[in-house]
């Protein structure tokens, strides 16, 4: 349901991604791997359309996306959560909600504020606190339910366990399962091996702006040495 | 003590008018992240069509209030108009562009408010119903005032209302910290911030109408209320509108009692307040820490040394310029002088905008600190040309240091509104302290020496001064030193974590910029023979940043090209009626087809031959 060929991206001069190709099928989760600064932020950036500077082509849905706007690709049930989060401090974690509340899609299930607060139970506790309020872990969770009212059928998830603690990445880990069994498709980008196989169907591996790696777990655990070179620290 | 607390009503109902336009300015500012210069326009032409409207219905209690509401709805249509037309277009563009297009605005909006309503003061009606005093502990009270004292909480009341009872309210909210992320999750910005836009005219507008019972309506309404809307929104915090009902009421009350003390200090009070909570709360009193960044910007390219090509073709301009005067006539040459001026003034501007990265609004000061620097000199000690054109860049350096110490110790919009207020205060002073500065008369017969009064002689003396300090510049901006001042532009904790005191190198940056401003200040009074206070004045600063902008700010030739493009062009559109209308309407065209200025528009139509012919 998403291709992407040929993904180049620049700031100012500087070229960030060249010739990156990928594709989400129906319903997978797909790992984006690399290791800090290797471009899985701004291929993401890129496809939700935050990178002013990019060619090649986007197809989403049956649609070329590639120059519409980011509010224009969200409405044709594209979901985006930040890697640095970017909550609204200053709103209650149920006015972040409403930001992100659209209208149900045919194609997509539907997320109301009560299903996903059973699905994250911190955050009912604590619906009237403002977002500047709630710790890490918290803002991770309440940055994915509010993407989650948008009711996406594809979600860029951008380092969803970067910084939280490890009983918050467990959670995390089952949230992207309950998205799977939802019928949504992912798309995630993680440093973290042993997170991206508990929780993707196949990877990617980016470094220096271009993909390197493309297949299962399987054929990765075959050849160590491609996850030495781009993986390992 | 009942004079004193009529004192504090008249303070309040002040506010009132004070806060609406501010909170109008504070909220556009919030979401849409442009400094709106024609907010006070807006104001003024909400008084205007609530003059006329209230004109029909003569006298009939509710025609005056449903007039009031319609001129401000009629207002926030025409804010519709300009942001889908004007602004829509440069949201991405570097907060200057924003501002100058704004100030375009301005302009426009003055002649066409001159053609519609003409020159003169119109009186409006006393609001109907509202028209006597009340008794308060024995002093009489407007009655009109208390309403205006129970309008303002009542609008606060309603805009809090919307803010957070209202999906759209949120989604403003929402847009205020983080625009961008509000567009990913399917928010069309575009409409919100139109809808941001409309709003903070409507307040602007209904500010302006609920004034005409209050003072005349004039053509001067719009630039006398725009420095004190700016004041009130920065102490208040950038597009925190609670905190600009707070500082409305402080500017407002503590103006009422110090008028009562020392009243012309009613001019600079307001930005005196505004430099004191700025030093102590760099964000205001309510505003965020990363309030102050305006538009997202695209890191800057760095400047070129000259190719040899391009040295040549200067070289030669430079040499037509020098022989000039042997071939032009008299008031060319004359014309020239102004040019030299105007460039010298602009590139100074555009090392502490360009190469420093801080945004001034208010660099007239230091221009014309040096011109009364000089002029005072010549007048009171008896200095001769010379040794005054050395005494007023020296004068200029000084206030530079002493206000430039206060400015880098905040930075964007905050920086920016600091230098105005640092402005404000020393045209303020200037203005009003007669028997020295000699007030609004200037000081007369600053003539240069007699060898030099020739107009050809002089402008070789402006040539020396004005090339030799343009020379200057450029050799600092790649000096050592001008590579730190363009990191810390580009990074400011980079820059500090490699070990440089980013805050002192800003400065003296701020006091080099300062000092050539004040020399150019220098050449401009000896050429005129006088000086007034509108040396120091806002429109100098922002024709200042017009020509920054004009000529390009990427470029180093920019302010060159800048301000040589407005002496000449306001030399030629001055003489036309309506003249504003036309250049309002010039920089508009230049800052939506051009947005690179005259000197990226040349690079682009040179890379665009070169790009044909290969």
């Amino acid at each position: 349901m998403l291709d992407v060929t040929n993904l180049g991206a620049w700031y100012g001069r500087a070229q960030i991604l060249n010739g990156v190709s990928l594709s989400v099928g129906e319903n997978e989760v797909v790992a984006l791997m690399g290791r800090n600064g290797a471009g899985k932020s701004t291929t993401m950036k890129s496809i939700m359309g935050l990178v002013r500077h990019i060619d090649g082509t986007i197809r989403y849905a049956e649609n070329e996306i590639r120059g519409n706007t980011p509010h224009a690709i969200c409405r044709l049930g594209m979901g985006y959560v930040p890697e640095d989060r970017r909550i609204f401090g200053d709103l209650t974690i149920e006015e972040n909600l409403e930001v992100g509340r659209r209208e149900a899609r045919p194609d997509a299930p539907e997320w109301t504020q009560k299903h996903l607060f059973e699905l994250f139970p911190n955050l009912a506790e604590r619906r009237k606190n403002l977002g500047k309020q709630l710790s890490g872990g918290e803002q991770q969770m309440l940055t994915i339910a509010r993407t989650l009212m948008g009711n996406p059928k594809l979600v860029l998830l951008d380092e969803p366990s970067e910084g939280i603690a490890p009983v918050i990445v467990e959670q995390m880990a089952r949230v992207i399962a309950e998205l799977k069994r939802e019928g949504l498709s992912v798309l995630i980008s993680e440093q973290n091996l042993h997170f991206a196989r508990i929780v993707s169907d196949r990877a990617y591996i980016i470094e220096k702006g271009e993909m390197r790696f493309e297949g299962s777990f399987a054929d990765l655990d075959g050849n160590p040495e491609i996850s030495n070179t781009y993986l390992a620290v | 003590m009942g004079f004193y607390f009529a004192q504090l009503l008249t303070g309040l109902a002040n506010a009132s008018s004070l806060f609406l336009i501010a909170s109008g300015l504070s909220i556009i500012f919030g979401v849409t992240r442009i400094v709106n210069f024609a907010h006070g326009s807006f104001y003024m032409v909400g008084a205007y069509i609530a003059y006329t409207l209230v004109s029909l219905w003569s006298g009939s209690i509710f025609g005056f209030w449903v007039s009031v509401l319609l001129a401000a709805m009629v207002v926030g249509m025409i804010g519709l108009v300009i942001e889908l037309t004007i602004l829509r277009r440069i949201y991405h563009a570097p907060e200057l562009f924003q501002l100058v297009a704004t100030f375009g605005v301005v302009l426009i909006f003055q002649d066409a408010t001159l053609a519609i309503w003409g020159a003169e003061d119109l009186l409006g009606p006393r609001a109907p119903g509202l028209n006597s005093a009340v008794r308060i502990m024995g002093e009489p009270i407007p009655e009109y005032d208390l309403a205006l004292i129970a309008i303002g909480p009542v609008v606060l009341l309603a805009i809090w209302l919307l803010f957070h009872k209202t999906r759209w309210g949120v989604l403003v909210r929402a847009a205020t910290q983080d625009r961008e992320m509000v567009g990913a999750l399917g928010v069309n910005q575009a409409w919100l911030f139109s809808a941001a836009f409309v709003l903070g005219s409507f307040l602007a507008g209904l500010g302006g109408a609920l004034q005409i019972p209050r003072e005349a309506v004039s053509l001067q309404m719009d630039l006398s209320i725009i420095g004190e809307a700016f004041v009130v929104v920065v102490i208040g915090g950038m597009g925190s509108v609670s905190g600009a009902f707070v500082a409305a009421v402080l500017i407002s009350v503590l103006n009422a009692f110090a008028i009562l003390i020392f009243p012309q200090i009613s001019i600079v009070l307001p930005f005196v307040i505004m430099a004191i909570v700025l030093i102590f709360r760099p964000h205001g009193l309510f505003g965020k820490p990363g309030s102050e960044k305006g538009a997202p910007e695209e890191p800057d390219q760095p400047l070129a040394l000259m190719d040899q090509k391009s040295a040549m073709v200067l070289m030669a301009a430079l040499l037509v310029l020098a022989i000039s005067p042997v071939f032009t006539a008299d008031f060319t040459t004359v014309l020239m002088v102004d040019v030299m001026v105007a460039t010298l003034f602009a590139v100074s501007l555009h090392f502490m905008m360009g190469v420093g990265g801080m945004v001034s609004f208010g660099h007239a000061a230091y221009f014309g600190v040096g011109a009364y620097g000089a002029a005072m000199a010549v007048k009171f000690l008896g200095f001769g040309m010379i040794p005054a054109m050395i005494f007023g860049p020296v004068c200029a350096v000084l206030a530079a240091l002493f206000f430039g110490w206060f400015c880098v110790r905040l930075s964007g919009v905050y920086l920016a509104m600091l230098t105005l207020a640092a402005a404000q205060i020393l045209w303020g002073v200037t203005f009003q302290w007669q028997e020295f500065t000699g007030g609004d008369d200037g000081i007369l017969g600053v003539w240069p020496a007699k060898w030099a009064s020739a107009d050809k002689v002089y402008f070789y003396i402006a040539f020396v001064f004005c090339i030799g300090g343009i020379w200057a510049l450029r050799r600092a901006a790649f000096s050592p030193f001008g590579y730190i001042l363009r990191g810390i532009r580009d990074s400011q904790t980079r820059a500090e974590a490699i070990g440089i005191d980013t805050r002192f190198h800003q400065w003296m940056g701020f006091v080099l910029a300062g000092g050539f401003a004040g020399l150019a200040g220098v050449v401009f009074a000896f050429s005129k023979g006088s000086v007034f206070p509108d040396t120091l004045g806002i429109a100098l600063s922002i024709d200042g940043l017009i020509m920054v902008l004009l000529g390009g700010i990427h470029a180093l030739a920019g302010p060159i090209l800048g301000a040589g493009a407005f002496v000449l062009i306001e030399d030629w559109v001055t003489r036309l009626d309506y003249w504003r209308f036309i250049f309002g309407a010039i920089i508009l065209i230049v800052v939506l087809l051009a947005p690179d200025g005259i000197a990226g528009g040349i690079q682009r139509l040179l890379r665009g031959l070169k790009g044909g012919r290969a």
